[in-house]
């Protein structure tokens, strides 16, 4: 049974329509890497995903809670579904171990002790034990990647959506985290990214998702699709990405 | 100038003075509390609220901006008596400033709202947060570090506006200096000191207010 399932999705944000028909399955453990060009809809179906944006057609499965309709229940949807995003968007005012703790103890209640024990081994996976008490301000924006990466898994999250999280960081940050990204991969996360990265798309993804003009356009396996793209605006996008 | 400064004869009304003096500091305090307690609920249901909270929020705010305070004072005072409502004309004084900086700070705070990051919101609440757990715990406490500097301008701005309350006699520092020179045609001697005091009370107000903000805002 899929894990993340979206049937037909439609989105649009006044006239312009964004998503039109939209349809992926996604399982546990896969790693569904959407590639694409801007404009295309590949982070309004992110957002979609764990209800940030509203779709006005088709519906949208994630951990057999529906997204969609006016009573979903988000809270416990996003509860599951983890989400990281280009800008970081650590909380400035809170330190690093508070950043990670900020969640557990507002929306599952945890105690402090137990929230910070949780923040300290979710922060040692991204290799920054020891800024826990640092200030956002004082980290590189990888650090801080990986951070926002630690405070999403610190809910224990059954899927994590990235949504371009490389694509504000300067070349060479981003290697640090793609790597932490790859060790969730191998661990059994399941992860849906939107990403510029090819060469990760490839090598780490176990779905390839190409999207254009608001559709899924070719979908499968990374390294079958790159070697042999079948459609032309696919064969254009790689060529133009210089992969 | 034949004029002699003659302060010794405020000396025996120095009673009056200070009770005025301590009126007006309690005045102030508590109505900046309440005020600005009125001004983050305001902001917040401006900017996090159903559109029908939010106007029912524009509505007051722009009734009390374009309005003088001093009338805002006397319907209080003087008018809502007919519809019932008798106020003593200290807790006239404590609503009137407080509905008057519930208004401004409302503007002031929600331009602070506005100014932080709307991925902050997209962030907490990605992280099963509700919106209004969001605003508390992510949104409020960046909000007020970004506006504290206005925020203490239109404290102390309330203060001297405090003045304005003797005219329906709440016993504050102006009431007492009118007191004053009522009885010894002192003018010159007890406004002299009077606006002093305020002057005082107004750059002590600063010092405290930029004193706390570095102690409540720490962090950075």
């Amino acid at each position: 049974m899929s894990l993340v399932s979206i049937r037909d999705v439609r989105k649009s944000f006044g006239e312009l329509e964004v998503l039109k028909g939209v349809s992926l399955e996604v399982a546990k453990g896969d790693v569904v890497a959407i590639i694409g060009r801007s404009g295309s809809g590949k982070s309004t179906l992110l957002r979609c995903i764990n209800g940030l944006e509203t779709y006005q057609a088709g519906s949208i499965l994630a951990d057999g809670i529906e997204v969609g309709g006016l009573h979903a229940n988000l809270r416990e949807l996003r509860r599951h579904v983890g989400m990281v995003f280009q800008q970081f968007n650590l909380f400035p005012h809170l330190t690093v171990a508070e950043n990670v703790m900020l969640a557990q103890t507002v929306v599952n209640k945890t105690p402090k002790k137990e929230a910070r024990d949780t923040a300290a081994e979710v922060l040692a996976k991204v290799g920054l034990s020891e800024k826990m008490d640092a200030w956002p301000s004082q980290l590189s924006g990888g650090q801080q990647q990986r951070v926002a990466i630690a405070r999403s898994l610190a809910m224990r999250p059954k899927v994590l959506l990235c949504d371009e999280i490389t694509s504000a960081l300067d070349p060479e940050l981003v290697n640090e985290v793609l790597r932490v990204v790859e060790q969730l991969a191998k661990e059994g996360m399941t992860l849906i990214l939107v990403t510029h990265e090819m060469r990760f798309a490839r090598d780490v993804g176990t779905n390839l998702v190409f999207m254009h003009h608001g559709k899924v356009h070719e979908t499968g396996a990374p390294k079958e699709v790159f070697a042999a793209p079948k459609t032309p605006e696919l064969q254009q996008f790689v060529a133009g990405t210089g992969h | 100038m034949t004029y002699k400064l003659q302060f010794a004869e405020l000396l025996p009304y120095w009673d009056v003075l200070l009770q005025g003096l301590i009126f007006t500091i309690i005045l102030t305090l508590v109505s900046t509390a309440a005020g600005i307690a009125v001004g983050t609920a305001g902001a917040s249901l401006r900017t996090f609220g159903p559109k029908w909270a939010g106007a029912i929020v524009t509505t007051y705010v722009e009734l009390i901006r374009n309005t003088p305070f001093i009338v805002q004072l006397f319907f209080i005072f003087f008018g809502l008596p007919a519809a019932g409502v008798m106020l003593s004309e200290t807790t006239a004084a404590f609503l009137a400033m407080t509905i008057n900086l519930g208004a401004y700070s409302t503007e002031i705070i929600r331009a602070g709202i506005q100014a932080v990051p709307k991925g902050h919101v997209d962030a907490g609440v990605s992280l099963a947060m509700t919106k209004w757990e969001v605003l508390r715990h992510i949104i409020l406490n960046q909000a007020f570090r970004k506006i504290y500097p206005a925020l203490s301008s239109q404290i102390i701005i309330v203060m001297l506006g405090s003045a304005v309350v003797s005219q329906i006699s709440a016993q504050d520092l102006t009431y007492a200096a009118n007191f004053v020179a009522s009885r010894n045609f002192r003018n010159f001697e007890v406004y002299l000191l009077a606006a002093l005091a305020y002057l005082l009370l107004a750059m002590l107000t600063r010092s405290l207010l930029r004193g706390l903000g570095r102690v409540i805002f720490k962090a950075k």
